[in-house]
């Protein structure tokens, strides 16, 4: 359980760190909060050449505000979205989220960045940023480019990201009037591994949803928009006999959309039915949410 | 490959400068290099809990860091609680309330649930609970943890522990 020999690098500037990367390419491995990469070295599922640690690379860690998006730096670690005002505002499904990525103490340590980067597609902060449709900058010395979150999760553990690319900030589409939110985690002990997760961002305008979306975490080998199933819950209020039938019909649908797999901790069948079960409360949870927050002003 | 380099660390407000190699764990430099054998190794997959230090103020796993990411840092650990042969009122609050038995997993707890205090207080014994989600403790049953954990929150002592 000790890491296998590589070298260790740590540059200090971002231009740094893009030139170790352009130079090293598929060898080298980013080191950000070390939650998931220092125990895959350990266990030596890892065996990277060469470690670029930017954790002393400035300016990674900056939240700006803008346009109605909250752009974090990549290496914001995930106990801001749980300890920062400003963030469980601006924020709210991401700082629901945040109680269930690993535990209080890696929360310190991890990064939003390194968390998306990863693409385990049984992590929460994934997950998130598919369902609120916010994107990632990934920067190179060939230049920067955005990535959108449903483009950046291929399958489970690989991203869209190239080898000299590195995620340097995460762009979230900000809580807005009318919206109100959900997440819903199975997991077997709190902080393990999710059985199955969802999240749902929801506008509600005139007593119905005007929109909606909802995502589906750790049933899949990427994190999955149930779209079909958003879709039967526009238009309806989810109040009353009605909204039952809706809500039930949605989360059917996502049930259906998921593609679990089977392991010794849960079959394909209960995790189906936890993706139904959880689907069903974060609609709910979104709706009474939007209610809440209607009294902010709506669009 | 694996080059030796010098690491200076503040641990427990003393300095200290030794050699590790690059792919050394910080758990391991805090145990093998430093003699501080208080950081418990149990998992080295960050899962148990029991290398659990500060690092800058906040509880981190030794276990997932490099000792060559430490350079130039300040860290505490279990040994820098005590005053003396005063224990710390948490530790005080572990004896009385029994909550520990063989003790592998306590200084790993002790160093977590102290970070957590300093950002909550007045936890609700749900939220100790929570915390301690990310500790395996095989003797306790947990319940007279929480007990000690609760028995310190709120009365004042927590914010001189905050490194």
């Amino acid at each position: 359980m000790k890491p296998p020999p590589f070298r260790y690098v740590r540059p200090d500037s971002l231009e740094e760190a893009l030139a170790l990367l352009a130079t090293h390419g598929d060898e080298a491995k980013v080191l950000a909060g070390g939650c998931s990469l220092v125990p895959m070295l350990n266990m030596r599922l890892a065996r990277p050449e060469v470690l670029v640690d930017v954790n002393r690379v400035g300016g990674l860690a900056e939240v700006r505000a803008d346009n109605g998006d909250v752009t974090t730096g990549a290496m914001l670690r995930q106990s801001a979205f749980e300890r920062s005002p400003q963030l469980r505002g601006a924020l709210p499904l991401t700082a629901a989220c945040a109680p269930y990525i690993g535990h209080f103490v890696t929360r310190n340590r991890g990064t939003v960045g390194g968390s998306l980067a990863h693409a385990d597609a049984r992590g929460e902060l994934p997950l998130v940023l598919l369902t609120l449709g916010g994107s990632v900058l990934a920067e190179s010395r060939r230049g920067r480019r955005s990535i959108a979150a449903e483009d950046l999760f291929l399958y489970h553990f690989t991203s869209a990201l190239e080898p000299d690319e590195l995620l340097t900030d995460v762009r979230w589409p900000a809580a807005a009037p009318g919206w109100g939110y959900g997440f819903a985690e199975m997991a077997q002990r709190h902080g393990d591994y999710a059985l199955a997760m969802a999240a749902c961002a929801l506008r509600r305008r005139d007593g119905v949803v005007a929109e909606v979306r909802l995502g589906l975490g750790a049933v899949a080998d990427r994190p999955l928009l149930a779209g079909e199933a958003a879709g039967v819950l526009v238009g309806q209020s989810l109040d009353g006999a009605a909204g039952d039938e809706a809500v039930r019909e949605a989360a059917s649908l996502a049930a259906a959309a998921a593609q679990p797999f089977e392991d010794l901790h849960a079959s394909v069948a209960y995790r189906r039915q936890l993706v139904s079960l959880l689907s069903e409360q974060v609609i709910r949870q979104g709706w009474l949410d939007a209610d809440d927050r209607a009294g902010e002003g709506g669009p | 490959m694996s080059d030796h380099r010098e690491i200076a660390v503040t641990v427990n407000g003393r300095r200290y400068r030794e050699a590790a190699s690059d792919r050394m764990l910080l758990s391991d430099f805090l145990r093998q290099r430093l003699g501080l054998t208080g950081t418990h190794v149990g998992c080295e997959h960050g899962v148990c809990g029991s290398c659990t230090v500060h690092l800058e103020g906040a509880a981190v796993r030794s276990c997932l860091l490099l000792a060559a990411q430490a350079d130039g840092t300040e860290l505490r650990t279990v040994e820098g609680l005590a005053s003396g042969d005063r224990l710390h009122p948490l530790q005080e609050a572990f004896r009385e309330h029994f909550a520990l038995q063989c003790g592998f997993c306590t200084p790993g707890i002790l160093m977590a649930a102290l970070d957590f205090l300093a950002h909550n207080p007045t936890p609700t014994r749900r939220e100790i609970a929570e915390m301690l989600s990310g500790h395996l403790c095989r003797c306790t049953g947990y319940a007279p943890i929480i007990d000690a954990i609760a028995a310190v929150a709120g009365t004042g002592t927590t914010p001189e522990v905050t490194s």
